[in-house]
């Protein structure tokens, strides 16, 4: 959903249709909700892990930034018509990068869990 | 956990930026009003009304006037029309349902700003009120039309009574000292009601009758519903009245809330409503005499050629264009009413205009929530407004009124439309 933000901002940017800066809007509010739900089960992971830190710490923290990040794009993005811009559009693309890494991070956990 | 440690402290900084000074309030009222720069925190400055009952309280006004209740339990009054034989109509309703929210903060900010207003459901008519014994006691209350559709502007011109509803303009067949209307309405035009974001439409009839003024709010703050919702928005209509055949008056005018024929030079004179979310000391709203064919700015720039980098596509051509209001009346300060004065209201507002502040919402120290008196010589405003009702906000924090619409009765009263606790006051030199 980051991503659709980055896509629509770049639309907006482009085409000054503020459509596009409704459907980031929404992207990123849909984002932060399963950003949150990430976020809870880092924190429950992070708090019952055998052995903490690592990894797992880096992956929560990550996240939290990720998702602090986010809200204060979506506020961003509370700014009327072009006011979000430019400062929308480089969040977006910062918050999306974050959350690549983290898919990223999370999947190679997952390889190094199997392996045990 | 450095990191995140300083990134949420940064945004408890930035939040605590977007609501802390900046507010204390400028030389903003007048011909050349101080204009900062444009700011804007995460959080736009905000503080609602904070709604209590009068309770036997009343607003205060100047030494040598006195105020009175005249209706009460009203269905949120917004705009009056004093009819030659003294009756008062009283134009009730609220518009502008259909306008979607298109972002989470839309939900979000319209939920916190139905806080700061009236709860009671929308009127859709007009009540008339009858002093009968002329005591000052309006002791005949009757509803003259219902059904109608957030009416708000109303004029009285060669037997015509023309009502502003949200979506149309119609026109009642009037006899002097009916207290009901004959029948419907009859249908002079169509305005533009698509969204109608800013749905109030103004009204003010040409000294002959011939063309009535009517004023289109804009469809957004400033263009974040996009251009093709600004259609026909955001201007002054003049209507043919016996044709119903309309053109563009004026434009570039955000929301013009009220219109008034200047006595004496048949003037168009409006009070408008400027832009929100750049900051508590921008944008001021004003009173202006209306130049046919003019335009005032919106959406490109404001107070003449301050460019708005809000709006894209930007437009050089149109800030060229823009003419400077006459009279700053001070930021979000919501100018709703206005009506000219006459020597029977004192000496000392005999020359000049009563401008109704409904108050704002886009400022950490309210501004508004008054009526002031703009006075004038020569024709033109002259000097800084004076109070003329207020204590509509209280030293409590608490708000018991919100003025909508102001007019001055020939014989020697100030009406005024309140539109939080559902109130006509009138206000009458001792």
């Amino acid at each position: 959903m980051f991503l659709g933000a980055v896509l629509s901002d770049f639309a907006y940017a482009q085409s000054y249709q503020i459509q596009w800066t409704n459907f980031a809007s929404w992207l990123i509010a849909g984002g932060l909700v399963f950003a949150g739900l990430a976020l809870l089960c880092a924190a429950i992971d992070l708090v019952r892990a055998e052995r903490r830190g690592g990894r797992v710490l880096l992956y929560t923290l990550l996240l939290l930034a990720t998702w602090v990040l986010g809200l204060v794009n979506a506020l961003i993005h509370g700014k009327d018509a072009w006011a979000s811009m430019p400062a929308g559009l480089v969040l977006s693309i910062i918050v999306a990068f974050l959350v690549i890494a983290l898919t990223w991070l999370g999947f190679a956990g997952i390889r190094v869990g199997g392996a045990r | 956990m450095r990191p995140s440690a300083i990134l949420s402290a940064a945004i408890v900084w930035t939040l605590l930026g977007a609501c802390g000074g900046g507010d204390i309030d400028p030389a903003q009222a007048g011909p050349a009003p101080q204009l900062p720069d444009p700011q804007r925190g995460l959080l736009p400055g905000m503080t609602i009304a904070n709604p209590a009952p009068w309770d036997g309280r009343q607003p205060t006004v100047p030494q040598g006037y006195t105020i009175s209740a005249i209706a009460t339990d009203l269905k949120i009054p917004r705009q009056t029309l004093i009819l030659p034989n003294g009756d008062i109509l009283v134009a009730e309703g609220r518009g502008g349902d259909d306008a979607p929210s298109l972002k989470p903060k839309d939900v979000i900010a319209g939920y916190i700003k139905s806080k700061g207003t009236t709860s009671v459901e929308s009127g859709n008519r007009l009540t008339l009120l009858r002093d009968g014994d002329a005591d000052g006691r309006y002791e005949q209350r009757t509803v003259f039309a219902e059904n109608l559709n957030a009416p708000y502007g109303l004029a009285l011109v060669n037997g015509g009574l023309y009502v502003a509803n949200q979506d149309a303009l119609v026109r009642f067949d009037y006899r002097t000292g009916q207290t009901r209307a004959s029948g419907p309405p009859v249908e002079v035009t169509d305005l533009p009601s698509a969204i109608n974001h800013h749905w109030t439409k103004a009204l003010a009839a040409s000294p002959d009758g011939r063309y009535l003024y009517v004023g289109i709010g804009s469809n957004s703050n400033i263009t974040e519903r996009g251009m093709a919702a600004e259609v026909d928005r955001a201007m002054v209509w003049v209507v043919e009245a016996r044709t119903g055949m309309h053109k563009p008056y004026a434009t570039g005018l955000r929301n013009p809330t009220a219109l008034a024929i200047q006595p004496g030079t048949g003037q168009l004179w409006a009070v408008v409503n400027e832009r929100d979310e750049l900051g508590p000391n921008l944008v001021p709203d004003y009173l202006t005499a209306v130049r046919e064919g003019g335009f005032y700015g919106w959406p490109y720039s404001y107070w003449g050629q301050h460019v708005d980098q809000r709006v894209r596509p930007q437009d050089p051509q149109q800030v060229a264009a823009a003419i400077v209001p006459d009279y700053a009346l001070g930021a979000h300060v919501a100018a709703l009413g206005l009506a000219f004065s006459t020597p029977a209201m004192g000496a000392e507002f005999a020359d000049g205009a009563f401008v109704g502040e409904h108050g704002s919402w886009n400022r950490e120290q309210p501004a508004g929530y008054k009526v002031v008196f703009v006075p004038f010589r020569n024709g033109r405003p002259a000097g800084p407004p004076v109070d003329f009702v207020t204590g509509f906000l209280s030293d409590d924090g608490k708000t018991r009124g919100r003025p909508v619409g102001v007019t001055v009765d020939p014989r020697g009263a100030l009406i005024v439309s309140d539109d939080l606790s559902n109130t006509v006051w009138r206000v009458i030199p001792e």
